[in-house]
């Protein structure tokens, strides 16, 4: 799926030739943590005026540099040259000194606070009283220059994603960053707000700016980038220019081997409903309705991908769907059946798995162990509990079964869950909810921050569970997996759907569209 | 008119050693941290200062003594929730145990005689108190420090990422709240009871927790609640000849109770303006 | 991970017991280092003190069973409260719930037309249920309201305590008192059975150790056990899992406070057989069970020697205030440090220490070794 115009690659001038000092060097960096090598003498050489990507999956160790880079934590070897001297950053304030400033993959900023308190946090140079008012006027100045549209007087809270990382953007700016780091930068935006961004990009590099890009995503290489690093755990697989390669080279340099795009996806004629929301509306966390009239259905047999930037009532749709809050209006059906009202454990023993978003807090108890965590869902029943007593050795025959049938790794099962890897613990939700007769599976961001061969494996999982009949509600802020699973997408906007499509008939820039509210 | 302008004066005057240890209280869970040790360092500062003006002969270093020694108290609280990382609801506890403790112990003998050269009851330090709780709002809402404090209570990893010294700030929040404390112990010792019994707080600590959540931990919401508990005291006080004295002096902690739950029945169940890291230690991206 | 010269440092999750125990009395040692310091404050050389508490307590079998009779309302108060934090319920009101048990008790052998054989059992009845109330209606307004049990347990002490002083020199006063603040005496048959020759209570004593078993036996191995430590190590996991916050917090409420009702039942009708002032009672029991369930470390079977710990030290004030005239607020101090040194402590609990010193230039391992797919940083 391609979401930029390849045309945008030639309009871009030439980077800047070999011959040109590099302004940063990272040279031979090492950090090992316990048990794991994040970096293994990596070499990164960052130019001004261009725009440099770091690319690899998630674990490949661009992270761990980058932090070593902010003064996060040191180096356990190599070393950082800053226009040819060594420098030593031992914490995030000597980075910023030294011009280096890092644009966080999710938003640092204090949410309660305006956009100018945000700023204005740490900059030297302000008066110690009233010291919002002149940094008001600065704060617009930058922003037209840039093309950062924002108020300095709104609250970052009411602020969009998009919105949020422009902040963020300026902050950097206002230190007088000539080295920005950005963290994935677009996982949390639209397709429009994406290409927005890469704008700001380009006018950062006719600055004499350096800009070092982290992502997983080739197509964003393509687009912005003038040269491109690949990591591939921990270590350093290639530097290249971004106009002599394409997106297979740079997938197998990123994975090791081939890497098959797109997953078998079988189209299936869907069968009878299965979850069924009409006109629901429900309160959010602080009152305000979150769910203004959300209707949709999902049949057995298929796929439906909710799309949505994060915070128009995704969560809360989900939470409504597995019983874990209330409607005030409206009707939830499953399998046909009315729900509302009902808790979670009783729709989770009617047949509905829920694996949730953020696996360590919602997810698994990290303090009890891993059998614990896998008959979460059932241990009020035989043969887990006989009375008022639970059945250890029951708890431990399933418990060793599961960990075998769904290969996860764990040092046995009477350990702590929160050992496990990111990877592993999904691995561990996924087997105790998909376990037993699973009709309707309601799946929140099920890959994210896992590596690609563990991110497939869930994908597959899921399809294998609608080809065997259970109907998929997918939510996901990641719009290059919902196109590839699913049958049907909808998309959320402000607590409604704004808009239902066949997969066939969807296409990125529509759906970006609808996210930011227009059209549909 | 007299009755009310009196009952006004006493309510402040009981008021005073609430306002200033719940100040210093809005300031430290401000940054992030609980400091339920604020009894026993009420405690500590009451009796250093009674005893050091007692020896000295003059009520002004007592006070200060009183500062100092609730000051020390909250640096060690600091250490161990900052720099340790411990659970500062627990560690609060502790201390408030120790202070406590160390105040009744090395407070044997100076029981009952009164202080030689005592304070006016409305002395400056109510006055102070009111132009602290000022400079407080101004230093939270429109300082660069402030702006750093909060953000350090609401979202410690921002503003370490911005190059803010959480440790530092936490640190001297905290201790500043252990200052005022000790202030306020000071005053009841000092000034408003010249002399020192053990246990004379009498449970005011926990009541200026309870208003530093029900003010919304605002300064200038803090000296209404300070005057509305120090009405309450006084009332409990006059009521003595009509009802049972016992049964009066619950008053006070039971309208604390009633006050809290409903300040957080009438703003849902996760106030809205509860500093977002308040208790939880902070710990920069470690893995 | 840290290096502090040729130790490294790293933190482990999943520390072991014996691990536990060795910080834990490292805490110990701390606490009465910086107590000794408090010795020497008041004029008393620390090296006395300690041998005059070694003396009185340990060394002396006579003072064995004075340990023992401090040790049952700290028993009973710091295993409700382990299982109480472990469903974090943050019960500091053990002080008025104790008070709460004693008055049932008072109320019951004082006033009750029950025939003498009834008395004892319905005494404990009583106070069970009366320090399990005085604890729910905290609960329940955090659960309805969302009142943060810190602050209402504690203040519904002083609510407590000045009850009792109205009790006492009001309606129960006792006429055949001179004048004392006390209630009358309880009747003979309203007297717990103390072991021979001395004032060990043993009806309590049993009720405590059982207790600890039975906090055990429903953590690790009862369904709702479970439910409470899984609501104590993540609320929101927990309520994903459909267990409702109200049960778990409930139980937690009422075993905590019903605990240390029994000990209030235990204090009143074992030691003193009338109703005190509330200090007199209480004698800050409440706060040092918070102390007892900390060591115990979320084991209930753990706050028996705990509890014992902290009976020596009750004990040792008893001790110093007769041989070094030393106020016993002393107590206080040490319960204070004990803890404080303890929650200090618990980062060290949570680090694995390595002996590595550092050779002159570490090679960088070769990538792959030692190392799995499985726990790659992000």
């Amino acid at each position: 799926m391609r979401f930029f115009s390849p045309a945008a690659v030639a309009d871009r001038p030439a980077p800047p030739e070999a011959g040109d000092a590099p302004l940063l060097v990272l040279r031979d960096i090492v950090k090992v943590f316990p048990g794991v090598v994040a970096n293994d003498r990596v070499t990164l050489e960052v130019r001004s005026g261009e725009v440099h990507a770091l690319l690899g999956e998630n674990g490949a160790g661009k992270t761990t540099l980058v932090n070593i880079l902010y003064g996060i934590y040191p180096p356990d070897g190599g070393e950082i040259l800053l226009r040819g001297r060594p420098v030593r950053i031992p914490s995030p304030r000597h980075a910023i000194a030294l011009g280096i400033g890092m644009v966080p993959q999710h938003p640092q900023l204090v949410r309660r606070h305006t956009v100018a308190e945000n700023v204005a946090l740490g900059l030297p140079g302000l008066p110690f009283f009233r010291p919002l008012r002149a940094l008001e006027d600065r704060i617009r100045e930058l922003a037209d220059q840039y093309g950062l549209g924002v108020d300095p007087r709104a609250r970052v809270a009411d602020l969009s994603a998009g919105e949020q990382q422009r902040v963020e953007i300026l902050r950097v700016l206002l230190r007088g960053a000539r080295i920005l780091v950005l963290d994935e930068p677009t996982s949390a935006l639209t397709p429009q707000e994406a290409r927005a961004l890469f704008r700001v990009l380009r006018r950062m590099r006719e600055e004499g700016c350096a800009v070092i890009l982290i992502t997983h995503k080739l197509e964003e290489v393509l687009e912005a980038s003038d040269r491109v690093t690949v990591l591939r755990r921990g270590r350093v697989v290639g530097t290249l220019r971004t106009r002599e390669v394409e997106a297979r080279q740079l997938a197998r340099l990123m994975v090791g081997r081939e890497v098959q795009f797109g997953t078998a996806r079988t189209p299936r004629p869907p069968g009878e409903e299965v979850l069924s929301l009409e006109d629901v509306w429900a309160p959010g966390d602080g009152g305000t309705p979150a769910l203004r009239g959300v209707s949709f259905q999902v049949r057995s047999g298929e796929v439906f991908g909710l799309a949505g930037v994060a915070g128009n009532g995704q969560r809360e749709c989900v939470e409504v769907c597995v019983g874990l809050r209330r409607g005030t209006h409206g009707r939830v059906r499953i399998f046909g059946q009315e729900v509302t009202g009902r808790g979670p454990r009783m729709i989770h023993e009617g047949g509905v798995a829920h694996v949730p978003e953020d696996r360590i807090r919602r997810g698994v108890v990290g303090g009890l162990s891993v059998a614990e965590n896998l008959v979460l869902r059932r241990y009020r029943h035989p043969p887990f509990a006989r009375g008022p007593f639970l059945d250890r050795r029951a708890i431990e025959a399933f418990a060793r079964r599961l960990i075998a049938l769904y290969a996860i790794d764990s040092p046995g099962p009477w350990v702590p869950a929160r050992i496990l890897s990111g990877g592993n613990l999904q691995r561990l939700i996924l087997a105790r909810e998909l376990h037993g007769e699973v009709r309707l599976i309601v799946a929140v961001h099920p890959t994210s921050g896992l590596d690609v061969a563990a991110a497939q494996q869930v994908r597959r999982i899921l399809l294998e569970r609608r080809d065997a009949g259970a109907g998929v509600l997918l939510v996901s802020e990641d719009l290059e997996e919902i196109l590839e699973l699913s049958d049907r997408i909808g998309v959320m906007f402000r607590g409604r759907v704004v808009g239902v499509l066949p997969v066939e008939e969807a296409d990125p820039e529509r759906l970006g569209l609808w996210m930011m509210g227009h059209g549909a | 008119m007299d009755a009310v302008l009196a009952t006004f004066l006493r309510a402040l005057a009981f008021g005073t050693p609430l306002l200033w240890a719940a100040l210093g209280e809005i300031v430290a869970e401000r940054s992030g941290v609980v400091n339920l040790g604020v009894e026993g360092m009420m405690l500590l500062g009451a009796f250093f200062a009674f005893a050091t003006a007692q020896l000295t002969g003059s009520p002004f270093l007592g006070l200060g003594a009183a500062g100092l020694a609730g000051t020390l108290a909250a640096l060690v609280h600091a250490l161990v929730c900052v720099r340790l990382r411990a659970n500062q609801y627990v560690s609060g506890l502790a201390l408030g145990m120790v202070g406590a403790g160390i105040a009744g112990l090395l407070g044997r003998g100076w029981e009952g005689t009164p202080l030689g050269k005592a304070l006016p009851e409305l002395s400056g330090i109510t006055l102070s108190g009111l132009v602290l709780s000022g400079l407080v709002w101004g230093f939270l809402y429109h300082t660069r420090w402030g702006i750093a404090l909060r953000s350090v209570g609401e979202s410690p990893a921002a503003a370490d990422a911005q190059g803010v010294s959480v440790p530092l700030v936490r640190s001297l929040a905290v201790g500043f709240g252990g200052f005022t404390a000790g202030i306020a112990g000071g005053f009841l010792s000092v000034a408003y009871r010249p002399s020192w019994t053990e246990g004379m707080t009498a449970g005011m600590g926990w009541i200026a927790i309870a208003i530093t959540v029900f003010s919304g931990w605002d300064p200038l919401r803090a000296v209404a609640g300070s005057l509305l508990f120090g009405t309450l005291f006084h009332l409990s006080f006059r009521l003595q000849g009509v009802v049972a004295p016992e049964l009066l002096k619950m008053a006070p902690y039971l309208g604390t109770i009633l006050a809290l739950t409903l300040t957080t029945a009438r703003r849902g169940s996760r106030i809205q303006e509860v500093p977002e890291a308040l208790g939880v230690p902070y710990v920069r991206g470690e893995r | 991970m840290r290096r502090i010269g040729p130790l490294l440092l790293l933190p482990d999750p999943n520390p072991s017991g014996w691990w536990a125990v060795c910080v834990s009395l490292l805490a110990l040692v701390g606490a009465c280092t910086a107590a000794g310091g408090v010795f020497w404050a008041y004029g008393v050389s620390p090296l006395v003190a300690y041998r005059v508490i070694a003396e009185g307590t340990f060394l002396d079998s006579r003072a064995l069973p004075e340990v023992v009779r401090r040790t049952i309302p700290l028993l009973l108060v710091g295993t409700g409260l382990v299982l109480a934090f472990r469903a974090q319920f943050w019960n500091i009101g053990a002080e008025g719930q104790l008070l709460s048990g004693a008055v049932a008790a008072t109320g019951v052998a004082l006033f009750s037309p029950l025939p003498s054989g009834l008395l004892v059992p319905a005494m404990l009845a009583a106070g069970f249920v009366l320090g399990a109330l005085w604890a729910a209606l905290p609960a329940f307004l955090r659960l309805r309201w969302g009142a943060h049990e810190v602050l209402t347990t504690l203040l519904l002490n002083y609510v407590a305590a000045y009850g009792v002083e109205w009790l006492v020199h009001g309606p129960w006063k006792g006429p055949s008192m001179m004048g004392f603040a006390y209630t009358d005496l309880f009747p003979e048959a309203a007297w717990l059975p103390v072991l021979a020759g001395t004032r060990v209570h043993w009806p309590t004593l049993t009720l405590g150790i059982g207790f600890a078993v039975f906090g055990s036996v429903l953590l690790y191995r009862t369904v709702l056990g479970f439910e409470i430590r899984m609501q104590g190590e993540n609320p929101e996991a927990a309520r994903y899992a459909g267990i409702s916050p109200a049960k778990t917090v409930l139980a937690a409420a009422l075993l905590s406070g019903g605990a240390a009702g029994l000990a209030g039942v235990g204090e009143a009708a074992g030691i003193h057989h009338r109703l005190l002032s509330p200090g007199q009672v209480s004698m800050g029991y409440g706060y040092a069970g918070i102390v007892v369930a900390w060591l115990a470390r979320g084991n209930p079977l753990g706050a028996i020697p705990s509890a014992l710990l902290l009976g020596v030290v009750f004990t040792s004030g008893d001790v110093m205030q007769v041989a070094l005239r030393m106020p016993f607020r002393v107590t206080d101090v040490f319960n204070g440090l004990i803890l404080l040194f303890l929650v200090g402590s618990t980062p060290l609990l949570q680090t694995r220490i390595r002996w590595a010193p550092v050779r002159s230039k570490p090679a960088p391992a070769p990538g792959g070794e030692g190392w799995t797919p499985s726990s790659r940083p992000s």
